[in-house]
Formats: C-alpha cells, structure tokens, sequence
C-alpha cells in the first residue's frame, strides 16, 4: 500500500527540501507568476476605468444591482473554507496525513478572504468612502441596522480573516525559527528573525503553543461555519425568489468546502511540481483529498437537490417559477454546466485509477470550481432577472467586460499573493512533517516489537 | 557562587529522556532541576512525563478573551440600539436578542482568538532574547538539554550527559 510519507526520511532532509523551495523553484514558478501579473493587470485597468468613468460601465441597473462582483465575493469567501477544514477539523480529528498540505491551504484562506474583501470595495464603487462598511454609530449619522445580514458580514469576514491571519502565523513560528537558523543573511534572515519571536523550541514554548493551536482551531470551525451561514443569511433573509430558502446556510456551507477542496487539489498539484515537493505532496495524501473532495460533492447534490425539491413541492409560485427560469431560460445552458460540472463530472472521482492521475485531477478540478463560481452566479443573476414583479424582468443582462475584467483579473491577484508567499514562507509545514515521520516510525517500532513478541 | 550553562545535545528523545531522569533522581549540589530546559525540534508528549507536570496558563486567557469579547460587542451594540431617540423603531424590540447574538457571538469568538494568542506569547515567554547557548541543530534533527548549575555542579553533570550518549555538550563561557 502507498505510505503518506515515508518513515526512513531524515529529518535534517526534511529542513533542506523545504527550505529549498524558498530559493530555487522551478521556471514554471516565474511563469505562472509572469501570467499572474498580467492578469492583475487587466483587473486594475478596469478598476480605474470604472472609478473615473462611473458603475454605469459594469453594465448593472436597477434590477440587476448585484452582478459578478457579489457573485465573486461569495465565491472567494466560499475558498476560503477548506484551510480551515483541513487545519482545524482534521487536527481535531488526528488525520495527520493533513500535514504536509496544511499550511498552503491556510494560506489559501488568508488569501482568498483578502481577495474576497476587495470585491466588496470594487461592488461599492465609492472607494473613498469605503469605511461606511464599519458599521459603528457615529458623528456622520449612520445608524447601522445590527438586524441586516449585511452587518453581520463585516463583521463575520472581519473576525474570520483576522483570525486565519493569526491562526497561519502562530502556526508557523516553529518553522521560521527553522527559516532564521538556516538563512544567514539577507532581508529575509531578518524578517524571519522579527517574525520567529525568538523562538527556540523549548518545552514551555511547545506545551503553550500545543494547547494555543488548538484552542484556536476549536474556535475556527464555528466561525468558518458561521460565516457561510451568515453570507448565505445575505439570500436566505431576503424575499427574492430563489433566495428565501431554509437550507441555504448548510448548501452554503458544503458549497465552501467543496470548491476550497477543489482548489486545494488545483494548487497540490501545482506546487508539487514546481517546489519539488514529491516526497511530501504524496500520491497517497492526493488519494484522500479526492476522496474527501468527492465525499463533499456529494453533500453538495444532496443539498441542491433538497433545495429544488422544497421550491418544487412548496406552495410559492414565484420560486418555482424562478427554479423553472434558471433550468429554460436564458440562463439554462450556465445552470445546466453548474450541474455538470458540480454533480456529474465530480463522480468521475470515484474511480481509483483517477484519484491520483495528477494532470487529469488538475484540469477536473479546476472545472469543479468553475461549477462552483457558476453556482454561485446562478444564485444571483436569475433572481434579478426574474422577480417578483414582471416589470422588473430583466432576461437580456449581461456583464460588461469591466465585470468580467475584474473577475478574471481577482484570480491573477489571488494566484498573485499565494506564490508570492509560497516563495518567501515555508509553505510545507516542516515541524508537523517530522511528528508524523516521527509518530509513524514509533508505530512501525510498536508493531515490529508486537511481531517479536510473538 | 557564579552559575554557568550547559547545552547538551542528543540524537533522540530516548537518550534526553533517560539523561533527565538521571538529572532528577541524582541529588547534585549547586543544580536545580527546575532551571533545566529542554529544547526539541517537535512536540514532545513522551518527554513531559519526566519532566514533570508544569502548569499550562493559556485556557485562562481564552475564557478571559471570549467573555470579554462577547460582552463587549453585545453592550456596544445594544447601546447603539438602544438610543431609540434617533430611531424609529416602529413596535419593534428596541434590542433584538437573535440577530445580537450573532454579533456576540462573532466578537466572541474574535475575542477568544486574540487573548489566546496574547496568553500564548505571554506564557511562552515570547518574544524572547537568544538563550545563552543555542545550537540550530535543534531546529533541525536533535533534541537539547539546557541546564544551569555551579561551577561544582557542572562536572557531575557533563558526567550524566556522556553517560547517555550526548552528541556535543556546549558550554558557556566562565565569567
């Protein structure tokens, strides 16, 4: 059987391999950071466009005032979710096979709540009044409605990025003490110098930092619960038809962690590749993650299908005939490719024999999350496009290329960030590399002792 | 009498476990056990046994933190609800108790997280100075005993650490 790791790696290896990844990866690194620019560039072109020439250039009216950007931001925030599954729930649950890929989908988080956070700015158009989002009584006279989902967002986001901030960096001081002992000099000795806390290994450190990472990982799961129900409390409290769902919050929920796996996928095998990371990015570590990936699609049908049923068997004409839009309309052909690609394409996962071919997980995952970013423009679109009221049926609407712009350009920024970091932070945990190499040559031990002794 | 440092370094935690035990059963004069500091490049759950129970500090300051989090964000909020002079509240609760909760909760949750962190720096000592004899080898594969003792102690406990195979024993330099 495929080990997770193998139990003969040194440790001293271990320390090299990473810290190897920090100073020479492969070309295809530089690449994929050369396209990242450039797509960044496209979004901030269209960004200035849009802020010198008004919102009217992204093509949204009255009926349509949500349009790609929201639909974005709902998906960004959705990535996010999966660091937290695997950093925190899987830490509860000891599946230490978590460990070596951790750390990016941490960072994974981080990143993609920054890039979610922006889409809230570009939507609001007026960036030099952004700090109206805080939501405080003030001089100014704005009374913040602590009744609207829309508050709780802010707050909810704001809590949530600070505390995966936290959360990647408290978990990450063993390693850049790992970092400052072996880099001798530079701008990057001192900075993991200021950011290592002078750290050194001792048995108070690791006793406080042990109950400190999961004391913080015990209040990461509600919260990363909380959020995606509160962004699904957005719809879900509203009367719009297609919105007003009970089960939105849970299908919010499985929707999060089914896209954030898919990327987790997505970008395992990128930076096994281009890091070198072979040895510890694992065929068998890909194995489980596909199988949890595929265990959450399934969640996710399952939701999809409770929401059609209770429109389909409810008493609310206005939502079924939203359901019945979204599935004949001109939307049809992206809700049916949602469906595809979110239910269908994902049972292909299933098979042994593709759970570890790496270039088609690479290519099926990516469109999983194209499903999931058209799931959530289902959610949003059609419900503007069709109402409740007829004359405010708006069937034509398309996004403008300053949307599109912007859409495409959050994926440069996000990649953008992410190998940035990749390249200047361990992005494999090295510590928790050795307890599993450690704990798993203890069990060899134990079960080679066990035969001995019979 | 002048106390001095002694770092020495082992291949396994077998071998600074056995030394420890040794450490804490040997009566030696001019050492106090309670100064030596083990320094490992991962957790260490085997090792704490010998070492003997240490109090752990930082729970107090998650219960302080989420408490005091929560609190925080229901009164703020509640006293911005609750000038009703500025707002027409229309027959509705002047403070709702289900959406407030949502906020307490968040900012319960925010409050925990921050306080557990600053518990945690505080407890661990954190940031600290460079201990008096460091070796990078304990980032990496080995596992260190630090001690502080006499001038008269340090023999005996050279003697221990040679004892159970210590790859290197650094010493600090005499005053």
């Amino acid at each position: 059987m495929e080990k997770d790791i193998r139990e003969d790696i040194a440790w001293a290896q271990i320390n090299k391999d990473v810290l190897k990844s920090l100073e020479n990866p492969r070309k295809l690194y530089w690449i994929i950071l050369f396209i990242a620019i450039a797509m960044v560039g496209v979004a901030v072109g269209c960004e200035v466009y849009q802020y010198q020439t008004g919102m009217g250039v992204a093509n949204k009216n009255n009926s349509h005032v949500w349009g790609l950007y929201i639909a974005t931001f709902i998906f960004w925030i959705g990535m996010s979710h999966s660091g937290t599954l695997l950093s925190a729930i899987l830490h509860l649950m000891h599946a230490d096979w978590r460990k070596p890929i951790y750390r990016f989908a941490e960072a994974m988080t981080t990143f993609s709540l920054m890039t979610a956070g922006l889409f809230v700015l570009v939507h609001l158009g007026r960036l030099w009044q952004v700090y109206y989002v805080m939501p405080y009584p003030s001089e100014r006279w704005v009374w913040p409605n602590f009744q609207s989902p829309l508050v709780w967002d802010m707050f909810a986001i704001a809590t949530y990025l600070s505390s995966s901030v936290i959360f990647l960096y408290v978990g990450m001081i063993p390693d850049l003490a790992i970092c400052r002992d072996n880099i001798h000099s530079g701008w990057r000795k001192k900075l993991y110098t200021v950011m290592s806390l002078g750290w050194e290994g001792t048995d108070r450190q690791w006793r406080n930092f042990r109950i400190t990472y999961l004391t913080v990982a015990c209040f990461l799961i509600p919260l990363a619960v909380s959020v995606h129900s509160i962004v699904a409390s957005d719809f879900a409290m509203s009367n719009m038809p297609g919105w007003h769902v009970t089960s939105f919050p849970p299908y919010f929920v499985a929707g999060a962690l089914y896209s954030g796996c898919a990327a987790i996928i997505t970008l395992f095998v990128i930076l096994r590749y281009t890091f070198k990371f072979e040895e510890y990015m694992t065929l068998s570590i890909m194995r489980k993650l596909v199988r949890l990936t595929f265990a959450i699609a399934m969640v996710w049908t399952y939701l999809n299908m409770i929401e059609f049923a209770s429109v389909w068997y409810g008493h609310d004409q206005t939502a079924k005939d939203q359901l019945i839009f979204k599935a004949t309309g001109p939307y049809a052909p992206f809700f049916w490719a949602m469906i595809f690609f979110g239910s269908i394409l994902p049972l292909m996962l299933a098979f042994k024999r593709f759970q570890t071919h790496l270039p088609i997980l690479f290519v099926v995952s990516i469109l999983l999350n194209v499903g999931m970013w058209l799931e959530r423009w289902m959610i949003i679109a059609p419900s503007f496009a069709h109402g409740h009221y007829p004359w405010t049926w708006d069937h034509d609407q398309w996004p403008s290329f300053v949307q599109w712009g912007i859409v495409f350009g959050s994926f440069g920024w996000f990649t953008l960030l992410f190998m940035v970091f990749c390249k200047v932070f361990p992005s494999v945990s090295m510590y928790e590399v050795k307890e599993m190499v450690y704990h798993r040559t203890l069990a060899l031990k134990g079960k080679s002792a066990a035969k001995g002794g019979h | 009498m002048s106390q001095r440092h002694l770092l020495a370094l082992f291949n396994d935690f077998d071998g600074a476990a056995a030394a420890i035990s040794e450490l804490r059963a040997t009566s030696i004069k001019g050492f106090d056990i309670d100064d030596l500091i083990l320094k490992s490049p991962i957790e260490h759950p085997e090792v704490e046994a010998v070492l003997g129970d240490k109090p752990i500090n930082v729970q107090w300051f998650t219960l302080i933190g989420a408490c005091m989090g929560g609190l925080l964000a229901f009164f703020l909020v509640a006293s911005a609800q609750a000038n009703f002079f500025a707002q027409i509240k229309g027959g509705k609760p002047i403070v709702p108790l289900p959406p407030d909760f949502v906020l307490t909760y968040e900012m319960f949750i925010l409050g925990g997280v921050f306080i557990t962190v600053l518990g945690f720096l505080i407890c661990a000592g954190l940031p600290a100075k460079r201990s008096p004899l460091y070796s990078s080898k304990v980032s990496e594969d080995q596992i260190g005993i630090l001690v502080k003792g006499d001038e008269s102690a340090l023999t005996t406990l050279k003697t221990i650490f040679t004892k159970h195979r210590a790859l290197e024993i650094q010493e600090e330099a005499g005053r």
